[in-house]
Protein backbone atom coordinates (compact mmCIF):
# COMPACT_ATOMS: atom_id res chain seq x y z
CA UNK A 1 0.00 0.00 0.00
CA UNK A 2 2.64 2.64 0.19
CA UNK A 3 3.54 2.68 -3.62
CA UNK A 4 2.29 6.11 -4.47
CA UNK A 5 -1.02 5.38 -6.99
CA UNK A 6 -1.27 6.18 -10.46
CA UNK A 7 -2.31 9.52 -11.54
CA UNK A 8 -5.25 7.10 -13.99
CA UNK A 9 -5.78 4.87 -10.85
CA UNK A 10 -6.51 8.02 -8.74
CA UNK A 11 -8.92 9.46 -11.34
CA UNK A 12 -10.57 5.95 -10.97
CA UNK A 13 -10.89 5.96 -7.51
CA UNK A 14 -12.54 9.47 -7.25
CA UNK A 15 -14.96 8.71 -9.90
CA UNK A 16 -15.96 5.47 -9.43
CA UNK A 17 -17.72 5.64 -5.64
CA UNK A 18 -18.96 9.10 -6.35
CA UNK A 19 -20.58 7.75 -9.60
CA UNK A 20 -21.74 4.74 -7.53
CA UNK A 21 -23.70 7.34 -5.25
CA UNK A 22 -25.09 8.88 -8.43
CA UNK A 23 -26.44 6.04 -9.87
CA UNK A 24 -27.69 4.73 -6.73
CA UNK A 25 -29.87 7.86 -5.72
CA UNK A 26 -30.74 8.88 -9.23
CA UNK A 27 -30.35 6.38 -12.33
CA UNK A 28 -32.10 3.64 -10.30
CA UNK A 29 -35.14 5.32 -8.54
CA UNK A 30 -35.37 6.56 -12.05
CA UNK A 31 -35.16 2.90 -13.54
CA UNK A 32 -37.51 1.91 -10.51
CA UNK A 33 -40.21 5.02 -11.21
CA UNK A 34 -40.26 3.72 -14.97
CA UNK A 35 -41.00 -0.17 -13.72
CA UNK A 36 -43.68 1.29 -10.92
CA UNK A 37 -45.13 2.79 -13.95
CA UNK A 38 -46.16 -0.39 -15.85
CA UNK A 39 -47.80 -1.57 -12.53
CA UNK A 40 -50.77 -1.18 -10.52
CA UNK A 41 -48.59 -0.55 -7.25
CA UNK A 42 -50.41 1.22 -4.87
CA UNK A 43 -46.98 2.28 -2.73
CA UNK A 44 -47.22 -1.10 -0.61
CA UNK A 45 -47.97 -4.29 -0.75
CA UNK A 46 -48.71 -6.44 -3.98
CA UNK A 47 -49.07 -5.78 -7.34
CA UNK A 48 -49.48 -6.79 -10.99
CA UNK A 49 -47.98 -6.04 -14.24
CA UNK A 50 -50.62 -3.78 -16.67
CA UNK A 51 -48.78 -3.05 -19.62
CA UNK A 52 -49.38 -0.10 -21.19
CA UNK A 53 -53.01 0.02 -19.25
CA UNK A 54 -51.29 3.59 -16.94
CA UNK A 55 -50.56 5.53 -19.68
CA UNK A 56 -53.88 4.58 -21.73
CA UNK A 57 -55.36 5.80 -18.88
CA UNK A 58 -53.53 9.03 -18.48
CA UNK A 59 -54.65 10.51 -21.93
CA UNK A 60 -58.36 9.64 -21.32
CA UNK A 61 -58.22 11.21 -17.41
CA UNK A 62 -59.44 14.72 -17.25
CA UNK A 63 -57.58 15.33 -14.34
CA UNK A 64 -54.27 14.58 -15.46
CA UNK A 65 -55.57 16.73 -18.74
CA UNK A 66 -56.60 19.30 -16.75
CA UNK A 67 -53.47 19.54 -14.81
CA UNK A 68 -50.80 19.97 -17.69
CA UNK A 69 -53.46 22.49 -19.45
CA UNK A 70 -53.20 24.16 -16.05
CA UNK A 71 -49.00 24.07 -15.64
CA UNK A 72 -48.18 24.83 -18.63
CA UNK A 73 -51.11 27.70 -18.99
CA UNK A 74 -48.73 29.27 -15.64
CA UNK A 75 -45.35 28.21 -17.32
CA UNK A 76 -46.34 30.19 -20.16
CA UNK A 77 -48.35 33.23 -18.31
CA UNK A 78 -45.54 33.84 -15.73
CA UNK A 79 -42.75 33.18 -18.10
CA UNK A 80 -43.64 36.53 -19.90
CA UNK A 81 -44.72 38.32 -16.79
CA UNK A 82 -41.80 37.57 -15.34
CA UNK A 83 -39.30 38.61 -18.16
CA UNK A 84 -41.38 41.84 -19.29
CA UNK A 85 -40.37 42.95 -15.57
CA UNK A 86 -37.71 41.87 -14.78
CA UNK A 87 -36.37 43.31 -18.51
CA UNK A 88 -37.87 46.87 -17.39
CA UNK A 89 -36.71 46.50 -14.03
CA UNK A 90 -32.71 45.52 -15.13
CA UNK A 91 -33.07 48.27 -17.69
CA UNK A 92 -34.16 50.82 -14.65
CA UNK A 93 -31.42 49.24 -12.26
CA UNK A 94 -28.65 49.62 -14.89
CA UNK A 95 -29.94 52.98 -15.48
CA UNK A 96 -27.95 56.09 -13.99
CA UNK A 97 -29.95 56.32 -10.39
CA UNK A 98 -29.83 57.06 -7.00
CA UNK A 99 -28.97 54.03 -4.25
CA UNK A 100 -28.12 51.86 -7.25
CA UNK A 101 -26.27 49.05 -4.70
CA UNK A 102 -29.23 49.36 -2.25
CA UNK A 103 -32.01 49.39 -4.70
CA UNK A 104 -30.32 45.97 -6.65
CA UNK A 105 -29.93 44.61 -2.98
CA UNK A 106 -33.37 44.83 -2.53
CA UNK A 107 -35.13 44.07 -5.57
CA UNK A 108 -33.10 40.95 -4.96
CA UNK A 109 -34.74 39.86 -1.44
CA UNK A 110 -37.22 37.76 -2.87
CA UNK A 111 -35.36 35.23 -4.27
CA UNK A 112 -33.93 34.31 -0.80
CA UNK A 113 -37.27 34.08 0.70
CA UNK A 114 -38.94 30.01 1.19
CA UNK A 115 -41.36 29.61 -1.77
CA UNK A 116 -43.30 27.79 0.74
CA UNK A 117 -43.62 30.82 3.22
CA UNK A 118 -43.84 33.11 0.76
CA UNK A 119 -46.69 31.33 -0.07
CA UNK A 120 -48.71 31.66 2.92
CA UNK A 121 -47.88 35.60 3.20
CA UNK A 122 -49.46 36.02 -0.42
CA UNK A 123 -52.44 33.99 0.99
CA UNK A 124 -53.57 35.93 3.37
CA UNK A 125 -53.18 38.56 1.06
CA UNK A 126 -55.43 37.30 -1.73
CA UNK A 127 -57.92 35.86 1.25
CA UNK A 128 -58.46 39.10 3.14
CA UNK A 129 -56.85 41.91 1.71
CA UNK A 130 -57.62 41.91 -1.91
CA UNK A 131 -61.08 41.20 -1.40
CA UNK A 132 -61.34 44.08 1.00
CA UNK A 133 -59.50 46.24 -1.29
CA UNK A 134 -62.41 45.24 -4.20
CA UNK A 135 -65.41 46.39 -1.64
CA UNK A 136 -63.44 49.38 -1.16
CA UNK A 137 -63.46 50.00 -4.95
CA UNK A 138 -66.40 48.74 -5.63
CA UNK A 139 -65.17 46.01 -7.77
CA UNK A 140 -67.28 42.80 -8.33
CA UNK A 141 -64.71 40.32 -9.50
CA UNK A 142 -62.53 41.51 -6.78
CA UNK A 143 -64.03 41.86 -3.60
CA UNK A 144 -64.29 37.82 -3.33
CA UNK A 145 -61.13 35.77 -3.06
CA UNK A 146 -59.18 34.98 -5.88
CA UNK A 147 -58.46 31.67 -4.61
CA UNK A 148 -61.48 30.66 -4.29
CA UNK A 149 -62.80 31.11 -7.57
CA UNK A 150 -61.54 28.15 -10.43
CA UNK A 151 -61.62 30.90 -12.95
CA UNK A 152 -58.70 33.57 -11.24
CA UNK A 153 -57.04 31.08 -8.62
CA UNK A 154 -54.58 30.19 -11.22
CA UNK A 155 -53.92 33.99 -11.84
CA UNK A 156 -53.00 34.37 -8.24
CA UNK A 157 -50.55 31.63 -8.74
CA UNK A 158 -48.82 33.45 -11.41
CA UNK A 159 -48.46 36.38 -9.03
CA UNK A 160 -46.34 34.78 -6.57
CA UNK A 161 -44.36 32.90 -8.74
CA UNK A 162 -43.46 36.09 -10.98
CA UNK A 163 -43.26 37.89 -7.53
CA UNK A 164 -40.37 35.22 -6.41
CA UNK A 165 -38.68 34.82 -10.00
CA UNK A 166 -38.34 38.33 -10.96
CA UNK A 167 -35.55 39.02 -8.57
CA UNK A 168 -33.56 36.56 -10.22
CA UNK A 169 -34.08 37.17 -13.74
CA UNK A 170 -34.01 40.79 -12.97
CA UNK A 171 -29.76 40.19 -11.29
CA UNK A 172 -29.24 37.96 -14.52
CA UNK A 173 -30.22 40.84 -16.63
CA UNK A 174 -28.47 43.24 -15.08
CA UNK A 175 -25.17 41.34 -15.32
CA UNK A 176 -26.00 40.73 -19.24
CA UNK A 177 -26.78 44.98 -19.79
CA UNK A 178 -23.38 45.60 -17.98
CA UNK A 179 -21.48 43.39 -20.57
CA UNK A 180 -22.89 45.71 -23.27
CA UNK A 181 -20.12 48.16 -24.20
CA UNK A 182 -20.80 51.72 -24.25
CA UNK A 183 -19.67 52.43 -27.31
CA UNK A 184 -22.15 50.46 -28.55
CA UNK A 185 -24.71 53.33 -27.96
CA UNK A 186 -22.34 55.81 -28.82
CA UNK A 187 -22.40 54.13 -32.54
CA UNK A 188 -26.19 54.13 -31.79
CA UNK A 189 -26.69 57.64 -31.06
CA UNK A 190 -24.96 59.04 -34.23
CA UNK A 191 -27.19 56.52 -36.09
CA UNK A 192 -29.73 58.32 -34.59
CA UNK A 193 -31.54 55.20 -32.62
CA UNK A 194 -33.54 56.25 -29.95
CA UNK A 195 -35.79 54.82 -26.85
CA UNK A 196 -37.42 51.26 -28.09
CA UNK A 197 -35.73 51.49 -31.41
CA UNK A 198 -32.21 51.47 -29.17
CA UNK A 199 -33.52 48.81 -27.21
CA UNK A 200 -34.76 46.28 -30.27
CA UNK A 201 -31.72 46.54 -32.34
CA UNK A 202 -28.44 47.63 -30.08
CA UNK A 203 -28.96 46.06 -27.10
CA UNK A 204 -31.64 43.61 -26.92
CA UNK A 205 -29.55 41.62 -29.52
CA UNK A 206 -26.26 41.93 -27.21
CA UNK A 207 -27.57 40.13 -24.23
CA UNK A 208 -29.93 36.94 -26.21
CA UNK A 209 -27.71 34.54 -24.29
CA UNK A 210 -29.06 36.01 -20.48
CA UNK A 211 -32.50 36.36 -22.37
CA UNK A 212 -31.85 32.34 -23.07
CA UNK A 213 -30.96 31.81 -19.83
CA UNK A 214 -33.66 33.19 -18.40
CA UNK A 215 -36.60 31.70 -20.26
CA UNK A 216 -34.88 28.28 -19.47
CA UNK A 217 -34.77 28.98 -16.05
CA UNK A 218 -38.31 30.11 -15.68
CA UNK A 219 -40.04 27.58 -17.74
CA UNK A 220 -38.04 25.03 -15.61
CA UNK A 221 -39.22 26.57 -12.69
CA UNK A 222 -43.00 27.09 -13.49
CA UNK A 223 -43.00 23.37 -14.66
CA UNK A 224 -42.24 21.54 -11.44
CA UNK A 225 -43.84 24.44 -9.54
CA UNK A 226 -44.86 23.22 -6.06
CA UNK A 227 -44.57 24.82 -2.93
CA UNK A 228 -46.93 27.65 -4.08
CA UNK A 229 -49.53 25.10 -4.85
CA UNK A 230 -49.23 23.62 -1.46
CA UNK A 231 -49.32 27.12 0.73
CA UNK A 232 -51.91 29.02 -1.52
CA UNK A 233 -54.64 26.14 -2.76
CA UNK A 234 -53.86 22.36 -2.40
CA UNK A 235 -54.76 22.29 -6.07
CA UNK A 236 -58.21 23.65 -5.41
CA UNK A 237 -60.77 25.26 -5.71
CA UNK A 238 -62.21 22.27 -8.11
CA UNK A 239 -58.47 20.94 -9.02
CA UNK A 240 -58.20 23.97 -10.93
CA UNK A 241 -54.52 24.82 -9.69
CA UNK A 242 -53.37 21.00 -9.47
CA UNK A 243 -49.95 21.25 -10.84
CA UNK A 244 -48.60 18.02 -12.60
CA UNK A 245 -45.48 17.86 -9.44
CA UNK A 246 -48.67 18.45 -6.83
CA UNK A 247 -50.98 16.18 -8.62
CA UNK A 248 -47.61 13.21 -8.74
CA UNK A 249 -46.83 14.07 -5.07
CA UNK A 250 -50.70 13.70 -3.77
CA UNK A 251 -52.42 11.32 -5.54
CA UNK A 252 -49.42 8.68 -5.36
CA UNK A 253 -47.62 9.19 -2.27
CA UNK A 254 -50.37 9.88 -0.33
CA UNK A 255 -53.16 8.86 -2.41
CA UNK A 256 -52.13 4.92 -3.12
CA UNK A 257 -51.82 5.42 -7.50
CA UNK A 258 -48.57 4.80 -7.13
CA UNK A 259 -48.40 3.19 -10.24
CA UNK A 260 -50.70 5.04 -12.18
CA UNK A 261 -48.85 8.87 -10.90
CA UNK A 262 -45.26 6.79 -11.81
CA UNK A 263 -46.75 6.50 -15.37
CA UNK A 264 -47.68 10.36 -15.13
CA UNK A 265 -44.37 11.47 -13.57
CA UNK A 266 -42.48 9.52 -16.53
CA UNK A 267 -44.88 11.70 -19.46
CA UNK A 268 -43.72 14.48 -17.21
CA UNK A 269 -40.11 13.72 -17.40
CA UNK A 270 -40.66 13.62 -21.12
CA UNK A 271 -42.35 16.59 -21.95
CA UNK A 272 -39.28 18.70 -19.74
CA UNK A 273 -36.64 16.87 -21.45
CA UNK A 274 -38.41 17.29 -24.79
CA UNK A 275 -38.78 21.46 -24.04
CA UNK A 276 -35.65 21.67 -22.55
CA UNK A 277 -33.97 20.37 -25.84
CA UNK A 278 -36.24 22.70 -27.86
CA UNK A 279 -35.64 25.80 -26.27
CA UNK A 280 -31.67 25.27 -26.32
CA UNK A 281 -31.77 24.37 -29.88
CA UNK A 282 -33.91 27.18 -30.50
CA UNK A 283 -32.07 29.52 -28.93
CA UNK A 284 -28.48 27.95 -30.47
CA UNK A 285 -30.02 28.65 -33.66
CA UNK A 286 -30.76 32.67 -32.64
CA UNK A 287 -27.26 33.16 -31.32
CA UNK A 288 -26.18 31.85 -34.45
CA UNK A 289 -27.96 34.13 -36.72
CA UNK A 290 -26.76 37.16 -35.02
CA UNK B 1 -16.33 57.33 -13.78
CA UNK B 2 -17.95 59.15 -10.81
CA UNK B 3 -17.81 62.64 -11.76
CA UNK B 4 -19.07 61.64 -14.99
CA UNK B 5 -21.98 59.43 -13.18
CA UNK B 6 -23.07 61.84 -11.38
CA UNK B 7 -23.37 64.08 -13.69
CA UNK B 8 -26.92 63.26 -14.66
CA UNK B 9 -28.91 61.10 -12.20
CA UNK B 10 -31.82 60.15 -13.96
CA UNK B 11 -34.64 61.26 -11.11
CA UNK B 12 -37.52 59.93 -12.83
CA UNK B 13 -36.45 56.31 -12.81
CA UNK B 14 -34.88 56.33 -9.31
CA UNK B 15 -38.29 57.29 -7.83
CA UNK B 16 -40.22 54.84 -9.93
CA UNK B 17 -37.67 52.32 -8.64
CA UNK B 18 -38.09 53.22 -4.85
CA UNK B 19 -42.17 53.21 -5.62
CA UNK B 20 -41.75 49.92 -7.08
CA UNK B 21 -40.10 48.29 -4.02
CA UNK B 22 -43.07 48.54 -2.12
CA UNK B 23 -44.34 45.45 -4.02
CA UNK B 24 -41.72 43.75 -2.07
CA UNK B 25 -41.85 45.66 1.31
CA UNK B 26 -45.69 45.25 1.63
CA UNK B 27 -46.22 41.48 2.05
CA UNK B 28 -43.53 41.81 4.78
CA UNK B 29 -44.61 44.55 6.20
CA UNK B 30 -47.87 42.81 6.19
CA UNK B 31 -46.28 39.95 7.78
CA UNK B 32 -44.42 42.12 10.48
CA UNK B 33 -47.32 43.67 11.89
CA UNK B 34 -49.61 40.77 11.76
CA UNK B 35 -47.20 39.02 13.87
CA UNK B 36 -46.89 40.98 16.64
CA UNK B 37 -50.57 41.72 17.42
CA UNK B 38 -53.26 39.71 18.78
CA UNK B 39 -56.64 38.15 17.58
CA UNK B 40 -58.72 40.46 19.31
CA UNK B 41 -56.58 43.79 17.21
CA UNK B 42 -57.58 41.96 14.14
CA UNK B 43 -60.55 43.79 12.34
CA UNK B 44 -61.39 42.77 8.64
CA UNK B 45 -61.24 46.27 7.84
CA UNK B 46 -57.50 46.75 5.89
CA UNK B 47 -56.63 49.44 7.96
CA UNK B 48 -57.40 46.98 11.25
CA UNK B 49 -55.47 44.14 9.63
CA UNK B 50 -52.06 46.94 8.63
CA UNK B 51 -52.89 49.38 11.30
CA UNK B 52 -49.10 48.85 13.75
CA UNK B 53 -49.61 47.09 16.84
CA UNK B 54 -50.70 48.81 20.09
CA UNK B 55 -48.21 46.74 22.03
CA UNK B 56 -44.76 45.29 20.67
CA UNK B 57 -45.33 41.78 22.21
CA UNK B 58 -43.30 39.05 21.79
CA UNK B 59 -45.73 36.77 23.08
CA UNK B 60 -46.58 34.99 19.55
CA UNK B 61 -43.17 34.19 18.79
CA UNK B 62 -42.56 32.69 21.86
CA UNK B 63 -45.47 30.56 21.27
CA UNK B 64 -44.55 30.24 18.03
CA UNK B 65 -41.16 28.79 19.21
CA UNK B 66 -42.79 26.42 21.51
CA UNK B 67 -45.34 24.57 18.86
CA UNK B 68 -42.92 24.40 16.05
CA UNK B 69 -39.93 23.17 18.22
CA UNK B 70 -38.69 26.54 16.80
CA UNK B 71 -34.71 25.04 18.32
CA UNK B 72 -34.87 21.92 17.07
CA UNK B 73 -36.37 22.35 13.37
CA UNK B 74 -33.43 25.54 12.83
CA UNK B 75 -31.19 22.84 14.38
CA UNK B 76 -31.90 20.29 12.00
CA UNK B 77 -32.34 23.15 8.81
CA UNK B 78 -28.57 24.04 9.85
CA UNK B 79 -27.38 20.73 10.10
CA UNK B 80 -29.06 19.47 6.84
CA UNK B 81 -27.64 22.86 5.22
CA UNK B 82 -24.30 22.76 6.10
CA UNK B 83 -23.12 19.33 6.15
CA UNK B 84 -24.88 19.41 2.33
CA UNK B 85 -22.74 22.33 1.44
CA UNK B 86 -19.52 21.01 2.72
CA UNK B 87 -20.04 17.52 0.96
CA UNK B 88 -20.60 19.21 -2.06
CA UNK B 89 -17.83 21.33 -2.24
CA UNK B 90 -15.38 18.41 -1.34
CA UNK B 91 -16.91 15.84 -3.42
CA UNK B 92 -18.32 17.62 -6.32
CA UNK B 93 -14.88 19.41 -7.15
CA UNK B 94 -13.30 16.13 -6.82
CA UNK B 95 -15.23 14.85 -9.28
CA UNK B 96 -15.43 17.86 -11.38
CA UNK B 97 -11.52 17.48 -11.29
CA UNK B 98 -10.98 13.75 -11.95
CA UNK B 99 -14.02 14.46 -14.82
CA UNK B 100 -12.49 17.79 -16.30
CA UNK B 101 -9.27 16.75 -16.74
CA UNK B 102 -9.96 13.41 -18.57
CA UNK B 103 -13.00 14.04 -20.59
CA UNK B 104 -10.78 15.52 -23.91
CA UNK B 105 -9.28 12.33 -24.16
CA UNK B 106 -11.61 9.76 -23.12
CA UNK B 107 -14.26 8.56 -23.79
CA UNK B 108 -15.45 6.81 -21.16
CA UNK B 109 -14.57 10.00 -18.87
CA UNK B 110 -16.94 12.09 -21.11
CA UNK B 111 -19.65 9.61 -21.03
CA UNK B 112 -20.05 9.94 -17.29
CA UNK B 113 -19.72 13.69 -17.55
CA UNK B 114 -22.79 13.54 -19.26
CA UNK B 115 -24.61 11.01 -17.69
CA UNK B 116 -24.18 13.19 -14.80
CA UNK B 117 -25.38 16.53 -16.57
CA UNK B 118 -28.16 15.30 -18.50
CA UNK B 119 -29.26 14.21 -14.15
CA UNK B 120 -30.20 18.16 -14.52
CA UNK B 121 -33.37 17.42 -16.78
CA UNK B 122 -34.61 14.74 -14.16
CA UNK B 123 -37.37 15.90 -12.11
CA UNK B 124 -37.70 15.61 -8.51
CA UNK B 125 -41.41 14.89 -9.39
CA UNK B 126 -40.49 11.09 -11.05
CA UNK B 127 -37.76 9.83 -8.50
CA UNK B 128 -39.82 10.96 -5.58
CA UNK B 129 -42.54 8.17 -5.09
CA UNK B 130 -39.26 5.44 -5.91
CA UNK B 131 -36.64 7.23 -3.02
CA UNK B 132 -39.47 7.51 -0.71
CA UNK B 133 -39.66 3.52 -0.70
CA UNK B 134 -35.58 3.22 -1.24
CA UNK B 135 -34.67 5.29 1.31
CA UNK B 136 -37.02 3.82 3.97
CA UNK B 137 -35.47 0.19 2.72
CA UNK B 138 -32.03 1.69 3.21
CA UNK B 139 -33.11 3.26 6.82
CA UNK B 140 -32.34 6.68 5.08
CA UNK B 141 -35.58 8.67 5.55
CA UNK B 142 -34.51 10.83 8.01
CA UNK B 143 -31.59 13.73 7.59
CA UNK B 144 -29.02 11.83 6.42
CA UNK B 145 -30.52 10.26 3.91
CA UNK B 146 -32.07 13.94 2.90
CA UNK B 147 -28.53 15.40 2.91
CA UNK B 148 -26.95 12.20 0.80
CA UNK B 149 -29.85 12.82 -1.84
CA UNK B 150 -29.03 16.54 -1.72
CA UNK B 151 -25.24 15.51 -2.42
CA UNK B 152 -26.76 13.62 -5.94
CA UNK B 153 -29.27 15.94 -6.96
CA UNK B 154 -26.85 19.14 -6.74
CA UNK B 155 -24.02 17.15 -8.56
CA UNK B 156 -25.14 18.11 -12.37
CA UNK B 157 -25.33 21.51 -11.49
CA UNK B 158 -22.50 21.63 -9.15
CA UNK B 159 -20.08 18.99 -11.76
CA UNK B 160 -20.97 21.78 -14.77
CA UNK B 161 -19.95 24.47 -13.09
CA UNK B 162 -16.03 23.23 -11.34
CA UNK B 163 -15.11 21.70 -15.14
CA UNK B 164 -16.45 24.69 -16.30
CA UNK B 165 -13.47 26.22 -13.92
CA UNK B 166 -11.10 23.83 -14.14
CA UNK B 167 -10.96 24.69 -17.86
CA UNK B 168 -9.25 27.93 -17.09
CA UNK B 169 -6.88 26.39 -14.65
CA UNK B 170 -3.76 25.87 -16.60
CA UNK B 171 -2.70 22.35 -16.58
CA UNK B 172 0.87 23.36 -15.99
CA UNK B 173 0.63 24.05 -12.25
CA UNK B 174 -0.35 20.47 -11.62
CA UNK B 175 2.31 19.17 -13.82
CA UNK B 176 4.90 21.31 -12.29
CA UNK B 177 3.62 20.22 -9.12
CA UNK B 178 4.19 16.25 -10.42
CA UNK B 179 7.50 17.05 -11.42
CA UNK B 180 8.70 17.55 -7.78
CA UNK B 181 7.11 14.25 -6.65
CA UNK B 182 3.52 15.23 -5.40
CA UNK B 183 0.86 12.04 -6.42
CA UNK B 184 -2.33 13.24 -7.56
CA UNK B 185 -4.22 13.24 -5.15
CA UNK B 186 -1.93 15.78 -3.24
CA UNK B 187 -1.77 18.03 -6.35
CA UNK B 188 -5.74 18.34 -6.21
CA UNK B 189 -5.69 19.35 -2.23
CA UNK B 190 -2.59 21.40 -2.64
CA UNK B 191 -2.98 23.24 -5.72
CA UNK B 192 -6.04 22.82 -7.60
CA UNK B 193 -8.85 23.00 -4.57
CA UNK B 194 -7.42 26.13 -3.29
CA UNK B 195 -7.34 27.53 -6.91
CA UNK B 196 -11.18 26.88 -7.54
CA UNK B 197 -11.96 28.87 -4.35
CA UNK B 198 -14.42 31.36 -5.92
CA UNK B 199 -15.93 28.36 -7.46
CA UNK B 200 -16.26 27.16 -3.97
CA UNK B 201 -18.45 30.62 -3.12
CA UNK B 202 -20.80 30.20 -5.67
CA UNK B 203 -21.70 26.32 -5.59
CA UNK B 204 -21.89 27.01 -1.15
CA UNK B 205 -24.30 30.04 -2.09
CA UNK B 206 -26.70 27.96 -4.75
CA UNK B 207 -26.95 24.79 -3.21
CA UNK B 208 -27.30 26.55 0.52
CA UNK B 209 -30.25 28.83 -0.94
CA UNK B 210 -32.13 25.63 -2.30
CA UNK B 211 -31.39 23.56 0.32
CA UNK B 212 -32.11 25.81 3.15
CA UNK B 213 -35.99 26.71 1.26
CA UNK B 214 -36.85 23.22 0.30
CA UNK B 215 -39.39 21.63 0.98
CA UNK B 216 -40.41 18.67 -0.80
CA UNK B 217 -37.30 16.76 -0.38
CA UNK B 218 -37.72 16.52 3.29
CA UNK B 219 -41.37 16.53 3.05
CA UNK B 220 -41.25 12.80 0.85
CA UNK B 221 -38.30 11.63 3.00
CA UNK B 222 -38.23 12.59 6.28
CA UNK B 223 -41.99 13.27 6.75
CA UNK B 224 -42.29 10.24 9.18
CA UNK B 225 -39.07 10.40 10.96
CA UNK B 226 -40.69 12.83 13.90
CA UNK B 227 -38.02 15.46 12.68
CA UNK B 228 -38.70 18.56 10.97
CA UNK B 229 -36.80 21.05 9.04
CA UNK B 230 -37.75 24.95 9.38
CA UNK B 231 -40.05 24.94 6.34
CA UNK B 232 -41.41 21.56 7.24
CA UNK B 233 -42.00 23.10 10.39
CA UNK B 234 -44.72 25.50 8.81
CA UNK B 235 -46.13 22.83 6.98
CA UNK B 236 -47.12 20.96 9.72
CA UNK B 237 -47.81 24.12 11.87
CA UNK B 238 -50.38 25.14 9.25
CA UNK B 239 -52.58 22.16 9.23
CA UNK B 240 -52.68 22.45 12.57
CA UNK B 241 -52.83 25.94 13.28
CA UNK B 242 -53.60 27.77 10.33
CA UNK B 243 -56.47 29.50 11.43
CA UNK B 244 -54.50 31.52 13.90
CA UNK B 245 -53.32 34.09 11.95
CA UNK B 246 -51.05 36.06 14.56
CA UNK B 247 -49.29 33.18 15.27
CA UNK B 248 -48.68 31.84 12.15
CA UNK B 249 -46.92 34.95 10.57
CA UNK B 250 -44.98 34.72 13.89
CA UNK B 251 -44.01 31.43 13.05
CA UNK B 252 -43.22 31.98 9.61
CA UNK B 253 -41.12 35.12 10.31
CA UNK B 254 -39.17 33.26 12.46
CA UNK B 255 -38.56 30.71 9.28
CA UNK B 256 -37.63 33.90 7.43
CA UNK B 257 -34.94 35.50 9.84
CA UNK B 258 -32.38 33.82 9.36
CA UNK B 259 -31.95 33.54 5.72
CA UNK B 260 -32.48 37.30 5.90
CA UNK B 261 -30.00 37.72 8.10
CA UNK B 262 -27.40 35.75 6.07
CA UNK B 263 -28.70 37.92 3.39
CA UNK B 264 -27.87 41.15 4.87
CA UNK B 265 -24.52 39.75 5.90
CA UNK B 266 -23.47 37.90 2.66
CA UNK B 267 -25.30 39.67 -0.10
CA UNK B 268 -22.72 40.87 -2.38
CA UNK B 269 -21.29 37.15 -2.11
CA UNK B 270 -24.96 35.94 -2.83
CA UNK B 271 -26.00 38.04 -5.76
CA UNK B 272 -22.55 37.27 -7.27
CA UNK B 273 -22.96 33.91 -6.57
CA UNK B 274 -26.39 33.41 -7.91
CA UNK B 275 -25.05 35.43 -11.12
CA UNK B 276 -22.54 33.07 -11.63
CA UNK B 277 -24.14 30.26 -11.35
CA UNK B 278 -27.01 30.85 -13.92
CA UNK B 279 -24.61 32.67 -16.51
CA UNK B 280 -21.57 30.40 -15.77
Amino acid sequence: MKKTLTAKQTYMLITIPILALFVCFNTVPLIRGVIYSFTNFKGFGDYDWVGFRNYIDLFTDPRIGNSYLFTIKLAIVATIVTNVISLILALGLNSKIKGKTFLRAAYFVPNVLGALVVGYIFQYIFTYILPELGKMIGSETFSTSMLSNENTAWIAIVVVCAWQNIAMNTIIYISGLQTVPEDVYEAGDLDGATGWKKFRYLTFPLIIPFFTINMVLCVKNFLMVFDQIMAMTQGGPAQSTESISYLIYNNGMKGGSFGYQSANAVVFFIVIVVISVAQMSISNKKEEQL
Amino acid sequence: MYEKMKARVNWPVTILLFIGLLTIIFPLYMAVVIAFKQPSEMTTSISGILSLPRTWSLSNFAQAMEVTDFWRSLGNSLLVTVLTVVLSILLHSLMGYAVGRNKAHSKVYNVVYLFIVSGMFVPFAILMMPLAKQTAEMHLANWAGVILLYVVFYMPMNLLLYTGYLVNIPIALEEAARVDGASTWRTFWKIIFPIMKPMHATVAVITALAVWNDVMTPLVIMAGSGQNTLPLAQLTFQTQFGTNYNLAFASYLLALIPIIIFYVICQKQIINGVVNGAVK
